[in-house]
């Protein structure tokens, strides 16, 4: 579909595999992976709850996101469409999450900035895979084979429970991050400034300032 | 009269065909950029999502997995009568806001902004949100609803007259900018911009201006048809594309409504309706009966009128 490279990645991931992944490559997963966004983190890292269930029931990737789903009466899951949250809301409790779960892949929306990759991911010799659009979520639909489980669904409710999935050909994502910590988005974004200045130019800053105002192209609001 | 149940029944369809299908008019924008796009990462984004419409609507589920905030705009013709009154009208939305969360299935997004309680079902207190407005001489109701993401692309900011249209374009800049970094307004986006009012109608202009005009649609008044397209080849040319990455898609369209403001000020909100621009409409007639579209037809000449008294006749004589 394009001239991206494509590489196919096996869950639970070997840090062999992850090596081999380039930032800026496209990736399909097959294996399980375990939903978690605010709720959960919040639960198993700040509460001191830890996880839900172990490394073999949850896997060890983690999905920033919530599925667009449906329990019937009858306890069984209708899945639609599935995509990310922005991910960088989460990087406060990373380091506590990274020692419980023992994750070594988080998916989710936009990436973190390369200070947190260096200082969680690398040393739990983790990458981030970023989904594509953002919103392929009926393409994500597709690859859920199953859902293998639902923890902490009284608790947190629908949309923040932790879903258990089974996947195949799970994708695409783009690779954000690698075992250095190098990052995508921020490679994108050196390319970017350069040009902005140019779109200002003649203009005057507003008369009205606002609180912790930046007027530095360079930087970021994450 | 206009039967309850069809109310219902509609309401429900327009849910699960906002979720499914991206409407004609976002999706051949889309399609110009994809044949424009020179970055080989945008450009890969931009295919992988006209692939995700197509098993959307393949499968009958929802583009994507955040299906935002349901909500509705509903237009009710003067000499139309509904059964049950407005009260009635409301819980007919409700009703068919909370099924279709099961049936589809959306996400329940919809939680307490203090407690997290989620009802899972998209409805709680001021949700789905329904705002109305009115048109001469009919007697249908119409309904559109719309799924909007809600975190990333939408910001505010009171401008004053001396700022300018050199005010209004930094503003429009810097709220793309930041938030088209690392793809965070999920764009290419339908751009919408509110100028005046009040605070709260210049954000309300603006997000209506963005989820209720289709692309392609230009302004009435000539000069503000020409900041539109002037301001769509601006956030083109900023150089990002899909996801922050370099390239070109960023805005598949501007538009910019307008509304009387303060003497002294200039208030301006910017939003961005993204990659899933999600809205469904129909009309439904005195005998109950629903025609789809995906246009709202929201603004015309009525709600956008400046004179004391409408009277049709006199203000197209005028013209």
């Amino acid at each position: 579909m394009s001239d991206l490279k494509t590489v196919h990645l096996a869950l639970p991931a070997a840090t062999a595999d992850l090596r081999q992944l380039e930032i800026g490559s496209v990736a399909y997963l097959s294996g399980r992976l375990f939903t978690g966004r605010e709720g959960v983190y919040k639960r198993a890292v700040e509460d001191g709850l830890g996880m839900p269930a172990d490394k073999d029931a949850l896997g060890t990737a983690n999905f920033h996101c919530s599925p667009a789903a449906s329990i019937a009466p009858d306890g069984s899951y209708k899945v639609g469409a599935v995509t990310a949250t922005a991910s960088f809301r989460f990087a406060k409790w990373l380091g506590g999450f990274f020692k419980l779960s023992g994750c070594n892949v988080i998916i989710g929306k936009g990436g973190m900035t390369s200070e947190t990759y260096r200082q969680f991911f690398v040393p739990n010799n983790a990458i981030y895979l970023t989904t594509v659009g953002y919103g392929t979520g009926a393409l994500l639909g597709r690859g859920i084979k199953r859902v293998a489980g639902v923890y902490w669904l009284e608790e947190l409710g629908l949309a923040q429970a932790v879903w258990v999935l089974d996947v195949e050909n799970f994708g695409p994502f783009l690779v954000e991050s690698d075992l250095d910590g190098n990052s995508l988005f921020e490679r994108e974004n050196k390319k970017i400034v350069p040009g902005l200045e140019k779109l200002y130019a003649g203009t005057q800053p507003a008369t009205l300032r606002r609180y912790g105002e930046t007027d530095d192209k360079t930087e970021e609001v994450i | 009269m206009i039967p309850l149940s069809s109310i219902q029944h509609t309401a429900e369809d327009l849910m699960a065909k906002a979720a499914i299908e991206i409407p004609e008019d976002y999706l051949a924008g889309l399609r110009r950029c994809a044949n424009t796009e020179k970055g080989d990462l945008s450009a890969f984004v931009i295919k992988a999502m006209l692939e995700n419409y197509e098993a959307a609507k393949e499968d009958r589920r929802a583009m994507c997995g955040d299906t935002g905030l349901p909500r509705w705009y509903v237009k009710i013709g003067n000499e139309a009568r509904l059964d049950g009154g407005p009260v009635a009208l409301e819980a007919a939305l409700r009703r068919a806001t909370a099924r279709a969360t099961a049936n589809v299935p959306l996400r329940p997004n919809r939680v307490h902004p203090l407690w997290r309680t989620d009802h899972n079902n998209n409805v709680g207190i001021g949700a789905p949100e329904i705002e109305y407005a009115f048109h001469p001489d009919a007697d249908w109701i119409e309904l559109t609803t719309v799924h909007k993401g809600g975190l990333f692309g939408t910001d505010y900011r009171m401008l004053f007259p001396g700022d300018g249209l050199d005010g209004i374009k930094r503003f429009y800049l810097d709220t793309l900018i930041g938030f088209g970094k690392r793809g965070l307004a999920c764009q290419p986006a339908i751009v919408g911009i509110g100028l005046g009012g009040s605070k709260d109608t210049s954000v309300v202009l603006g997000k209506q201006a963005s989820c209720l005009r289709v692309v392609g649609s230009r302004h009435p008044d000539p000069r503000i048809a020409a900041l539109e397209e002037e301001f769509k080849e601006l956030g083109n040319s900023i150089g990002m594309g899909a996801m922050g990455f370099v390239g070109s898609s960023m805005v598949i369209d501007c538009h910019i409504e307008v509304g009387y403001c303060h003497t002294g000020g200039m208030p301006m909100s910017v939003h961005m309706f993204c990659l899933s621009s999600r809205r469904a409409c129909a009309r439904i007639s005195a005998d109950g009966k629903a025609a789809f579209r995906t246009d709202p037809m929201w603004f015309t000449d009525y709600m956008r009128r400046e004179t004391v008294e409408w009277e049709r006749q006199a203000a197209e004589a005028a013209e």
